[in-house]
This record gives structure tokens, sequence and C-alpha cells, in this order.
């Protein structure tokens, strides 16, 4: 380990986390954005569950390093060929856990709801994803560690956020940055998973210390 | 020219069929690779999930193995065992500390699927096997594993896609495999190239995950093949 060379690139250190925290915050966020809607659909006609699971199933099984080279020839070494892969490895994982969370409300609640008055969309707003948010957090938490591992292979498409630094120590045959490049990501992914962990206590308290 | 016809331009080339830098020897380099540590990861990983399902210890390392080689980028892994092993030496180019990080990333969904599904088994079924004073070698043999097959398999599952995934990576830390034309692709700035390289990687995933399916349903004994497949641990690499 040279350490000078960690005092040396403290800025770039910070610069490398930022973007790295940046195309994970995208590409989740962007993936929910996706998979609510495909999970309600999924679930309002069920005939579309297996085709849904299915297609986002077979996106999953592509290894990532095809899919980034997939797109490069459309959209080149940007982060939109980063994005787009990212967002898709989320899918699955988000859907599924849309899906179960969804179908874990017990019915007894959502005959209460309905004796209650409730209309079929302020019973889903107000009851129903309320009661599956723990589920869903579970799969956010995945996605999120998923893809902090897999935006390190974006570095090959010119992106990479600390995945650039291992890319450098490979490239240089160098120990330090790679060492940096993968110990920072490790520790992204523990503090997200923790940060998540601890948002899902907050958004559903009920659910304390019932772990998914 | 469009994109689509240099790709086939590209399959159709003969220079691309022969050789230590054809389509066929990359293919069954590949096909090896994956092959080899896919088998020692079993021979590692099921034994310790079987027997703490078995035993029902260790179960939270058992499920937490998965969660930690999830957050650890396979690249990473990859290159430190590169620099842990060195690439000359026996068998071939880079190939060592490439099988090294196929193993040890197999390794984690092989135990938490196991595991997990060892547990699953119905305590009553357990309970009735002992009542007809079976040992815990036939319970383990006779009664838990068939029941649990269904996530062992989806872990070997999972575990397979992400080893062919990752040994396309491996060509970044200088190994050969078919992830070789995508990564020499972009050094060469030779879109063809790539995408060829992309839809063959992407083939093999496809195929290794259809085929371990097949084996999976002729392995689940008849009465459970009624039950719709567990979703398993899953990770994409």
């Amino acid at each position: 380990m040279r350490w000078d060379w960690v005092r040396d690139h403290g800025g770039d250190i910070v610069a490398a986390t930022r973007q790295h925290v940046e195309l994970t915050v995208l590409a989740v966020g962007i993936g929910l954005l996706i998979a609510l809607p495909l999970g309600l659909a999924a679930r309002r006609w069920r005939r579309l569950t297996g085709p849904v699971l299915g297609a986002t199933g077979v996106l999953f099984t592509i290894p990532s390093l095809a899919l980034f080279a997939l797109l490069v020839p459309f959209t080149g070494l940007s982060r939109t060929t980063a994005e787009i892969g990212l967002v898709g490895y989320t899918l699955l994982i988000l859907v599924r856990n849309v899906v179960a969370g969804l179908d874990g409300v017990p019915d007894d609640v959502k005959e209460a709801a309905h004796g209650m008055g409730y209309r079929p969309l302020g019973q889903l707003l107000r009851v129903e994803l309320p009661l599956a948010v723990p589920v869903i957090v579970a799969g956010i938490r995945i996605a999120t560690v998923t893809t902090i591992g897999l935006v390190t292979v974006t570095g090959l498409i010119g992106q990479g956020g600390l995945g650039a630094f291992i890319i450098e120590g490979i490239n240089r045959d160098f120990r330090t940055p790679l060492v940096v490049g993968s110990v920072c990501s490790v520790a992204l992914a523990v503090v997200a998973d923790l940060a998540l962990a601890g948002a899902a206590r907050l958004l559903a308290p009920w659910s304390r210390g019932r772990g998914t | 020219m469009s994109l689509a016809g240099d790709v086939a331009r590209w399959f159709t080339a003969g220079e691309h069929w022969r050789g230590d830098f054809g389509v066929p020897h990359r293919l069954a380099e590949h096909a090896a690779m994956s092959a080899a540590s896919l088998l020692a990861a079993i021979m590692i990983g099921l034994p310790i999930g079987l027997w703490l399902g078995h035993r029902g210890r260790g179960g939270a390392v058992a499920i937490n193995l998965t969660n930690v080689g999830r957050a650890v980028p396979s690249l990473a892994i990859l290159a430190l065992a590169q620099q842990a092993f060195g690439l000359s030496g026996w068998p071939g180019f880079g190939a060592r500390p490439a099988f090294v990080a196929l193993v040890a990333l197999a390794v984690p969904p092989l135990v938490t699927n196991a595991y997990v599904g060892m547990r699953g088994v119905d305590r009553d079924v357990v309970e009735a096997a002992r009542g007809m004073g079976m040992t815990g070698r036939e319970l383990l043999w006779q009664v838990e594993l068939p029941i649990a097959t269904p996530l062992v398999m989806a872990g070997v599952r999972t575990a397979a896609v992400q080893v062919v995934a990752t040994a396309s990576l491996a060509a970044v830390t200088a190994w050969g495999g078919l992830g070789r034309f995508i990564v020499d692709g972009f050094g060469q700035q030779d879109n063809a190239q790539i995408v060829a390289g992309a839809l063959l990687v992407g083939a093999m995933a496809l195929a290794t995950e259809v085929t371990l399916a097949r084996v999976q349903r002729l392995l689940v004994p008849r009465g459970l093949r009624a039950a719709p497949a567990p979703a398993g641990e899953v990770t994409p690499a």
C-alpha cells in the first residue's frame, strides 16, 4: 500500500465516490419508477406476471459486460449506456418485491379498507402500498447493493466511479488504487444497506424486529 | 455500412474460427473454466450449506454470505486474485487467479440456497422421519435433500450464470475466454467485434440457464414437481 498515493488522490477519491453514488441513485430511482407500475400491472392482470418476470429475468441473466458492450455502438461510452444497463439489472429484483409486498397484504385488511369506503386507488395508495413498504424496501436494498457492485464494471465504458481505480490498478499493475477502489466500493454498499434498513424502520415502524 | 452487416461479416470471416484466437478455442476455454470453477465451488459450498441446514446451525453466516458476496464487486475479486496469485504458471496465462476468483464468487449462493432449502423442509416431515427410526444420515439423504432439491438447484443455477458472466470479465485481468472479444473490441474501437463478443457471451449465459433449468426438472422428485420452483437468491454479474 502506498499511503502517499492515497493522500495525493484524496480529491479524486471523493469525486469518484460521488460519481458512484450518483450512478447508483439514478439507476435504482429510475428502476423503481419503472418497476412500480410494472409490478402493479403484473398484479392487476395476473396473466402479465409470467411474461414480466420472464423478460426481466432474461435481462438479469445477460452478463453485464455483454449488456454494456451491446449498447456501446448505439449510445457510446457514455453515462446513458451505463444507466440503461444498471437500471435493467434492478428491474427483476424490484418488480418481484413489489408484487410480493402487495401480495403479502392480508385479505381482511383489504376488506376492512373496502368496508371503510376506500376507493380502489385510495386503498392502494393509503393502505396496501404502505403495508408493502418493508418488502419493497428489502428489494431496494438488494438492488442498491447489487448496483454498487455493478457500477465498477461501467469503468470499462469510461464511467465507473470507484471502479475506475480498480481498472487503473489492473492496467498499471498497481495495488494501491485497486485496494482503494475495492474497499471504498464495499464500504459504500454496507453504508447504503444500513441506511436503507434504517429508512425502512422509520417508514414502517410496525415491522420492527421482523426481518424480511 | 450497417452494424448488423459488420457483425454478420465478423461471424462469417474464416479467420475468426481458427487458431488460439478463434471463436471455437475461446468458447472451449470459457466453458472449461466455467465448468471447472462451478464444480469446485459445488464441492466446497454444497456440503457446507447442506450440513449447516441439516444441523440447523450457522444460519446467520449461511444467509449473510450471499449478501456479503453481493457487496464485493466481481471485478475487485478478479483483480485482487490476480495480485495474489500472479498471471504466469499452470494452467495458462491468467487462468489461476481467474479460477480462484470464480470459485470464491460461486460459493456464497450455493451455501445460502442449500441452507435455506434444508431449513425449509417441513418440521413435521423431519419429525415423522425420525419417528420412523431414520438416522441423521438417512434423514439428510432420503428426506431433506430430495425436498430441498429445488432450492439447491436454484443456487447452482445462480452460481453457474454468475460464473459464466464473471469469466467474461476475467478478460479484463488478462485471461482469455469469450470476454476477450469484447475487451479487445473496446481497445481497438471495433464495434463489430464488441457486439459479436457480447452476443457470444449472452448466448452462453442464457444456454447455461436453460440447460440447468432442464437438469433441475429431472432432479426434482416427481411428487414435488407440481409446485412452482421457488425463487432463489439471485445476483447479476
